[in-house]
């Protein structure tokens, strides 16, 4: 027969674990809601998709000035591979349409998958730099041995802060083991079907 | 009142036979507050051996007797040891004993609860030590989780499975923790003796009731930040994953909203000692209760939206890092009241210098010293150049041992009469406070000027330039070392030979706890007391 007290307990007890499992799930909820705060709050760019080229087509070129974009190349210890910039650096007219491009070589015995993952110095730069077109955007797979020449495309808005002269578009290679393992597994059935 | 009791009344007030029956199957809130301390006191010894072989690495510059690997583990086990095992529980198991005995309940809201929330424990620490053992004895496996305690993502889930043994053992700390707060809440709200008002209810009984709750709000949070890693690591996710799209950040974020929670939940109980400690030896009320519950309480919440003082350098927007500074600054306010009011109750008492005095002043002093370097790791700039030294390792060594652990032992020797009914070696008392006073400052000073000229924390060789003051603090540490060994003696020789305590161990001291006899009966207070105010310590009460 339970008291008036130990219902009250038992009442809190049930309170309390809900309260516990609210904030397991809130934990959750923090990963979409940083990215919210980050993108509506702080307008921070954090996804790594294409300008639309409507945006960047509405660019007068600023012939009047000069920016120097230096690039850098760089690979996750865990990924076996080569990646260096072909040029350290060159110097755009803002609104112009430029191209840069990056060699990347497998040095692994094995195919693997590789995400590039951008990142722009000063950071007070980042939202007026515009990729239209990188190898960022999509998984990289190279065979044993495979070396690919890739493009990045971009546009410097020219609304870019007037105390900026030079940026620094930065590539970190990941290994995307995810990938790597699901390719890996599909080159051995398909070598099971032809070998059968 | 509660079932328990009525079990209790009917069928025997004596203690269980047996020692199964007695501490494996106990729901007394007395006899698990005991274990719960004595574990703390075990898992003490175990993380200060680790921090034994890290500082013997770091007596000299160069690699001496450990790899670094393994100098890695020592940094990580000696911290999750220390925060999980040792301080937390030893503070559940201070509440366990007196919450009860102070707000004149007869035993926990939830008796068979209690129980469980300590028996996991030592399967957590089972599993969180195992892979370490398995290396040292048997030579198989990696060792222990190396990644620091933080767990940051990539590092953290590129070690063995001894990750997947720390996850499992962070998750059932995190509910062993959620099932003792979520007894002590209930015991505070339902359980009091009818006239025990929440604003004449003792500090230390406050301070949990606030801890309690925030152990409530962040240990899920924990748990899913750790889940996250398990699944990144095990299960093909990419919450934390830079090449799946996720961001390795974000786990930052989210440790931290339980991190500095986390770091209240280590001194908010702390405060509530050494309120019920400094007015006993100073024979006056304490100064300001009202302000020191509404400062807790401020502490606590202010302590949900500072998270990112942690990680001002890994980037942040301007503002960003404007607000967490200033939020941050902001929590000294509330801290200093309460330093403020210690130091007030003090003023003009009649004061004695006994044991327990002793570390609750050690502790108003040296806590603050931590918190000043705390403040200097608050302003934006200045933690640029300190993040991640030993400023930041003396720092919160300062709030931690000086700090929570101080006080802890104040604690002991403060009710210790009330447990065992015998009174310690004063004499001897006081030299283990003065040995652990000198030690304890020549082991953590130092590196403080250590950090400021730029020692990195977390690293097994250094620069020979930071050799002198790495000796220096070595030479502590192997005096601090010896504390344990004395503080138990001092116990095992009290409880052997020490001198019968009285009721009202302390002349001056004031609760309901000094109202019962000393040793405390197996069940006290099985019809609620009658509360007379000038039995309580504080509150809206005359003495």
């Amino acid at each position: 027969m339970p008291t008036d007290t130990a219902r009250r307990n038992r009442r809190f007890l049930k309170r309390a674990l809900l309260v516990s499992a609210c904030m397991f799930l809130f934990g959750f909820a923090m990963v979409p809601l940083y990215r919210i705060a980050c993108v509506h709050v702080f307008k921070n760019r954090i996804y790594n998709t294409a300008d639309s080229t409507a945006k960047v087509a509405g660019f007068a070129e600023d012939t009047s000035r000069w920016v120097t974009i230096q690039f850098v190349g760089n690979v996750n210890s865990a990924l076996a591979w080569r990646f260096a910039p072909e040029r350290a650096s060159i110097r755009v007219h803002p609104g112009a349409l430029s191209e840069a491009w990056f060699d990347a070589t497998n040095l692994a015995p094995a195919t693997i998958v590789g995400n590039a993952v951008p990142s722009v110095a000063p950071a007070s730069a980042s939202p007026y730099f515009n990729k239209t077109e990188c190898f960022c955007f999509t998984e990289q797979a190279l065979k044993s041995g495979e070396s690919r020449r890739m493009p990045v495309r971009f546009v410097v808005d020219p609304q870019l802060p007037p105390d900026i002269d030079t940026l620094t578009l930065s590539y970190t290679f990941y290994n995307n083991q995810l990938a790597t393992k699901k390719l890996a597994e599909q080159e051995r059935l398909a070598a099971g079907k032809t070998s059968s | 009142m509660t079932t328990h009791v009525a079990h209790s009344d009917a069928h025997h007030d004596d203690k269980p036979h047996g020692f199964f029956n007695r501490w494996v199957c106990s729901t007394n809130h007395k006899d698990i507050g005991t274990l719960y301390l004595v574990f703390a006191f075990i898992m003490a010894c175990v993380g200060a051996l680790f921090s034994g072989v890290i500082r013997t690495e770091l007596a000299q510059p160069g690699l001496q007797f450990v790899q670094p690997y393994f100098f890695n583990q020592m940094t990580t086990l000696h911290a999750l040891v220390m925060i999980f095992g040792a301080i937390m529980p030893a503070f559940v198991g201070l509440a366990n004993w007196m919450v009860p005995l102070m707000i004149g309940a007869p035993d926990m809201a939830l008796p068979r609860m209690n129980n469980w929330s300590f028996w996991i424990l030592p399967f957590a620490f089972t599993l969180l030590l195992w892979p370490l053992v398995q290396y040292l004895l048997f030579g198989t496996g990696g060792g222990a989780i190396a990644g620091g305690w933080t767990l940051y993502p990539p590092l953290a889930i590129q070690g063995g499975d001894a990750v997947a043994f720390s996850i499992f053992a962070v998750h059932l700390m995190g509910i062993s923790s959620i099932m003792g707060a979520i007894n002590i809440i209930a015991t505070i709200l339902n359980l009091r003796a009818p006239g025990m008002d929440l604003l004449k209810m003792p500090l230390f009984v406050w301070t949990w009731l606030i801890t309690a709750f925030l152990l409530i709000a962040v240990m899920p949070v924990l748990a899913g930040a750790v889940t996250m890693l398990l699944t990144d690591k095990y299960f093909g996710t990419s919450f934390f994953n830079a090449a799946g799209g996720g961001d390795p950040v974000m786990f930052q974020h989210i440790f931290w909203f339980f991190g500095h929670p986390e770091v209240y939940i280590m001194i908010l109980p702390a405060f509530g000692i050494v309120s019920e400690i400094i007015p006993t030896f100073s024979r006056k009320p304490l100064f300001g209760y009202q302000a020191m519950v509404y400062a807790t309480a401020s502490i606590a919440f202010l302590s949900f939206i500072v998270w990112g003082h942690h990680m001002f350098t890994v980037g942040m927007p301007l503002g960003g890092e404007l607000y967490f500074m200033y939020a941050t600054m902001l929590i000294a306010v509330p801290t200093g009241v309460k330093v403020f009011n210690w130091v007030s109750t003090m003023w003009r008492g009649s004061l004695s210098f006994e044991a327990p005095m002793l570390w609750a002043i050690a502790f108003v002093i040296l806590f603050t010293i931590g918190g000043f370097s705390g403040l200097m790791l608050a302003l934006v700039p200045a933690d640029f150049q300190y993040q991640d030294t030993y400023f930041v390792v003396a720092h919160f060594h300062y709030v931690l041992v000086t700090g929570a652990l101080f006080s802890i032992i104040g604690a002991i020797y403060y009710w210790w009469p009330k447990w065992t009914g015998r009174m310690y070696n004063e004499t001897w008392a006081k030299v283990h406070f003065w040995w652990t006073m000198v030690f304890v400052n020549v082991l953590f000073f130092p590196q403080h000027f250590l950090g400021l000229a730029g020692m990195p924390r977390r690293i097994p060789d250094y620069n020979v330039a930071f050799a002198d003051w790495n000796l220096v603090s070595t030479i502590g540490a192997y005096g601090m070392f010896l504390t344990p060994f004395m503080f138990a003696f001092i116990l095992w020789h009290s409880l052997k030979k020490g001198a019968k305590a009285e009721a009202r161990a302390w002349e001056a001291a004031h609760g309901l706890e000094w109202t019962v006899p000393s040793p405390a009966p197996f069940h006290t207070f099985a019809t609620p007391p009658a509360i007379h105010d000038e039995d309580l310590a504080h509150g809206d009460v005359t003495h």
